[in-house]
């Protein structure tokens, strides 16, 4: 690890409310720029709602959500509205129950994905109608950078394809490049590796490191798969009930039993399997 | 005073015959989350049953208001049933599992088609009926003006309280408002734990016409004319009662179709008759935009 | 190909089940058509009609087993009886059109009104068709899905042959005032048509592509025309100039309309439109002074060809159309004229679509339509997009209504019911949303065909009710509901060298 990187977000305080229950409690971490993170925990640990809160879905209850973009200074994640954080914040996401656009093809996804670039480009709607401005250019280019990304997951021959018709894996792909072509510096991953088998698990990590190396971009993702979290991340946070019990390394986090009582319950006795996918 | 008073009498009396039609909207959208264009529609075609049934009963001699009553009510309600029941089997089971703009367009696809039906059978003019039920208490205040309350006034209170505390009970203590709470819920669920989903539905719409029958009776009783398009106006101003109240919310159907029914007591009383619908409307707007979900809906929280 | 199967027939439940239907038949029945009131000096009677009761629950019974016969696969005895009753009914029906008095045959007829009788007699015969088909074809065991995949199929092939028949249609279209049995009439019927798809396509935007629910677009309709009015007999600036002002008020309109009520859940918007444009209706029909109320506004300025009238005498100094071109007088030049109005709106509507389908506004309705969550997670801001789609399809609203204004000379609030979004909206869905062709189809079956049934008028609204539910539950997606893509890889081939990198953050 090179020296003198902070973190891309801090998460100070964070509490969540629902009426009288309490999803997430007063949870801190940060997430280090450039590093994947991974935000783990038992089912119902109030780790989608983190990401929620994250992304403007959620207004929380209380805390801060600081993020330090290197090129546009900071923001406070909780007090922008949801599609701004994507458009000014550059944090952008996937969905635990995948949301593609079905009906559109694989290309026009990875086009709106870029929309407001395009939208600039086409002078808000006007200019283009009127014929003036550089849309055609500014289009061709946003279909290069969705190529790229096409074919860096092996959808060129589908690229005209609905997206709907996509077999599962391709689509869980084809979300994540998705949420690149949105230029961001932060990508939240909600259980990118549902569902996926172990090759396709294997893709998945490569994908992720790639993004991370090639393109200096900070991941945070919710999974339950141990394989994906233990070989790819960086730094892992752990949620129980809403509250942190552990943060630290893979390997510190795997060996703290905090973490194990969590998973496995109170008995320490019991046969020892590291946690696996339920 | 009691002008005050005597708007509030009609307003609560016009609001509880909304409220019985608003109940049918609500009831459905909460289980197959569709909105019932022609329920409307269901509620003209009670009150058609129920002046032809009254004219029957007059041909064949029966006279007793009570026993009158009582026959038509029955009758309305059995008969304006089996529409209800028709109308989800013909056009809305078909298309369960479709785009939901494809069931609100055969909704209104069947509201017209209702509409013409009757139109084409009973004829376009307005159907008028005697006066059956006649007479009320007054409440002398200040001798200038009389607060009436008429019987008819009271029947419609006290039917529509009773048809609530009966409708209460048949949703939160019997198998088969377990069923149609469950369905509303979970609807995949519901079927795979056994419950005759097919059959709820059924039953859901069948509930919902034949309370939109009873308010077709009162509003004949009460403004002595009918023609086929009552259903519209009353039908948009149900569903804007349900909608206020927060669709899915059988309470909360019962209170807009009150509030919708005051607003326009009161609107037309103190300021002018023809604005009464904008104003009716204009709040329901109002009250969206600061509780999208109506008053007493559930704040609807998206599943990310 | 499974073998088709031949379950044993269960006679006695398929009894029970069309008794069932007969029975609900009756009860339907009985209290509306059992009994009919008529208008009696004084107030109202009752006369009955019990044989159409009888007649209908018959009919029930039988078409209801029929169906069950052919359903198990035993179409002979549903083929004979079908047929000779279609046979039987068909040849009445035609000996009481002909003859000039009623025979004692006629009373043999199920129902008393013919119109019904011809359907009864339609309904017999494609069911004998059916039966025909079972009996020559073994009955393929397709499943729902497969049915529907094999329409979508059909789809696709015709949204195909839209590229031939858009142009062979437009040509048409454009010839149709030269063509030789073109007359007045079909003019008329050709602009009422044309109208209809202006105000679909318009429609089309909203619900089409960015997929709102507007139950009130009608409301666009009257700003328009009533703007129209208002502007063109105030100020005195020709049709050209009020056309784009009565859209762009029509455009104000839905944006202050828009505003508060887009971010509402799909159904709250439908019913807030839908009593948006009750509302508009109320306040065209109260505000007498500013817009005369029930009696509506006369005297609208008809349109001229740039500047030349088309009357037969003009004021002093003032050319007039064909004095200018040297032609007879003809009343129907106008109306020629109007046609091209409204064809050339209809294709400025059009293209205007097709090119912001391609824009990324365009694509963003879309994406909006599919899931608004993500789109909101791409920083797609929803609300302005909505606004857009919203304002842009209230303009063309407006203009059609702008048109409709001057092509009538006369508006009235009777022309702006909640009917009239009803049939827009159905035409958008029937067509299949977001396909343009497809509200051309859906406004020459809904809108022109009636019209040539003008006799029948008393049941059209019956007819275009049930059509909107049998073209639903037939084709829920709409007639033609295949979706072409807007823009392809291979229009934007990769640059010499291969896939670049993407740029540098």
């Amino acid at each position: 690890m090179s020296g003198a990187r902070g973190s891309l977000l801090s998460v100070e305080h964070l509490t969540m409310r629902f009426g009288g229950l309490v999803a997430v409690d007063d949870l801190s971490f940060d997430a280090p720029a450039e590093r994947i993170t991974a935000l783990i925990g038992p089912n119902g640990a109030g780790k989608t709602t983190v990401f929620n809160c994250l992304t403007g879905f959620y207004q929380p209850t209380a805390g801060r959500m600081t993020l330090r973009h290197p090129r546009r200074g900071d923001f406070l994640l909780e007090r922008m509205e949801g599609y701004a954080i994507p458009a000014q914040a550059g944090v952008a996401r996937t969905f635990q129950n995948i949301r593609l656009f079905p009906g559109m093809s694989v290309l026009e996804n990875l086009l709106v994905a870029q929309h407001n670039a395009l939208m600039r480009a086409s002078g808000y709607t006007v200019g283009a109608l009127l014929g003036i401005g550089h849309f055609g250019t500014a289009e061709r280019r946003a279909v290069d950078h969705a190529r790229y990304w096409i074919d860096r997951v092996g959808l060129i021959d589908r690229a005209d394809a609905d997206a709907g018709s996509l077999p599962y894996g391709a689509q869980r792909q084809l979300e994540i490049v998705r949420a690149m072509c949105t230029e961001p510096v932060l990508l939240c991953l909600d259980e990118p590796a549902a569902g996926l088998n172990a090759r396709e698990s294997a893709a998945l990590n490569e994908l992720l490191m790639f993004i991370r190396d090639e393109h200096k971009v900070t991941l945070l993702l919710i999974e339950h798969d141990m394989r994906v979290v233990m070989e790819i991340s960086d730094h892992v946070v752990v949620l129980d009930y809403g509250c942190k019990i552990s943060d630290g390394t893979p390997a510190s986090v795997r060996n703290d039993p905090a973490v194990i009582r969590a998973y496995l319950g109170e008995d320490e006795d019991e046969a020892q399997e590291a946690p696996t996918q339920p | 005073m009691g002008y005050f008073l005597q708007q509030l009498i009609n307003g609560l009396t016009l609001g509880m015959i909304y409220g019985l039609i608003a109940i049918g909207y609500t009831m459905v959208y909460g289980i197959i989350g569709m909105i019932n264009f022609a329920h409307g529609e269901i509620f003209m075609i009670g009150a058609f049953i129920s002046i032809i049934t009254f004219m029957v009963l007059g041909l064949i001699g029966i006279g007793w208001v009570p026993l009158a009553l009582l026959i038509v009510l029955c009758a309305t309600m059995l008969l304006t049933s089996v529409y209800g029941w028709a109308l989800e089997r013909v056009a809305y089971r078909p298309l369960r599992h479709s785009p939901r703009l494809a069931a609100l367009i055969t909704a209104i696809g069947m509201s017209i088609f209702l509409q013409n039906y009757v139109q084409l059978l009973q004829g376009a003019r307005v159907k008028p009926l005697q006066p059956v039920i006649t007479g009320g208490l007054r409440f002398f205040e200040d001798g200038r003006f009389a607060v009436s309350f008429s019987y008819l006034q009271m029947l419609i209170i006290v039917l529509t309280i009773s048809l609530m505390i009966g409708f209460t009970i048949l949703i939160n203590r019997t198998a088969l408002g377990r069923a149609q709470r469950a369905c509303q819920q979970d609807l995949g669920m519901a079927s795979l734990i056994g419950i005759d989903v097919d059959r709820t539905i059924a039953l859901t719409f069948v509930m919902g016409a034949s309370l939109a029958s009873v308010a077709g009776l009162m509003f004949l009783l009460n403004y002595g004319v009918i023609d086929f398009y009552i259903g519209f106006h009353a039908g948009v101003k149900a569903f804007t009662a349900a909608v206020l109240g927060g669709i899915g919310s059988v309470p909360g159907a019962m209170l807009g179709g009150l509030l919708i029914g005051l607003i326009e007591a009161f609107w037309s009383a103190y300021f002018t008759v023809e604005y009464k619908d904008v104003a009716a409307f204009a709040i329901l707007v109002m009250v969206l935009i600061f509780r999208p979900t109506g008053l007493l809906g559930k704040p609807d929280v998206e599943k990310v | 190909m499974n073998a088709p199967q031949t379950s044993a027939f269960d006679f006695s439940r398929a009894l029970k089940e069309a008794g069932l239907i007969a029975g609900a038949v009756v009860l339907l029945a009985i209290g509306l058509v059992g009994f009919r009131t008529v208008d009696v000096p004084g107030g109202i009677g009752l006369i009955t009609r019990f044989d159409d009761v009888v007649a209908a629950a018959v009919l029930a019974f039988v078409g209801r087993l029929g169906i069950a016969l052919l359903r198990a696969n035993r179409p002979r005895p549903v083929l004979g009886v079908s047929l000779a009753f279609a046979i039987a009914l068909t040849a009445l029906l035609v000996h009481g059109a002909l003859s000039e008095t009623a025979s004692a045959a006629q009373r043999l007829l199920p129902f008393a009104s013919t119109v019904v009788n011809w359907v009864i007699a339609i309904v017999a015969w494609i069911l004998a068709a059916r039966a025909a088909r079972l009996v020559w074809h073994a009955a393929s065991d397709m499943s729902a899905d497969d049915r529907e995949a094999r329409m979508d199929r059909l789809g696709a092939r015709v949204q195909e042959w839209a590229r031939f028949v858009g142009p062979v249609l437009l040509g048409i279209a454009i010839m149709l005032p030269f063509l030789p049995w073109t007359d007045r009439r079909l003019l008329d019927i050709g602009i009422l048509v044309v109208t209809y798809i202006m105000l679909g396509w318009g429609l089309n935007i909203v619900v089409g592509l960015a997929g709102l629910l507007d139950l009130g677009y009608v409301a666009f309709y009257a700003v328009g025309a009533y703007s129209y009015a208002l502007i063109a007999a105030h100020f005195d600036l020709g049709f050209w100039i009020c056309l784009p002002l009565a859209g762009i008020m029509a455009s104000f309109a839905g944006v202050l309309l828009g505003f508060p009520v887009l971010r509402l859940r799909g159904d709250y918007l439908a019913i807030v439109t839908l009593g948006f444009g009750e509302m508009v209706r109320i306040i065209l029909i109260n505000w007498y002074t500013f817009t005369k109320g029930p009696d509506g506004l006369s005297g609208i300025p008809r349109p001229s060809f740039f500047g030349l009238p088309f009357t037969r005498d003009p004021p002093e100094g003032v050319e007039s159309f064909h004095s200018f071109f040297g032609l007879e007088y003809s009343s129907i030049d106008r109306i020629v004229f109007l046609y091209y109005v409204i064809l050339a709106l209809a294709l400025v509507t059009n293209l205007f679509t097709l090119r912001i389908r391609k824009l990324p506004v365009g694509r963003a309705w879309e994406a909006l339509r599919e899931d608004e969550t993500a789109c909101r997670s791409l920083g797609v801001h929803p609300r302005n997009t909505k606004l857009t789609a919203f304002a842009l399809g209230a303009m063309f609203g407006g203009i059609g209504g702008s048109f409709f204004a001057t092509r009538q000379g006369f508006i009235s609030p009777e022309s702006f019911t909640f009917i009239e979004s009803a049939i827009i909206l159905a035409i958008v869905v029937l067509g299949g949303m977001g396909s343009q062709i497809g509200v051309v189809f859906a406004a020459i079956l809904l809108i022109g065909l009636p019209e040539f049934f003008r006799d029948l008028n008393q049941y059209r609204m019956l007819a275009f009710g049930l059509a909107m539910v049998a073209i639903m539950v037939w084709r829920p997606r709409g007639l033609l509901a295949h979706r072409e893509p807007t823009v392809r890889l291979s229009d934007h081939p990769p640059p010499s060298g291969g896939v670049q990198p993407a740029p540098r953050q």
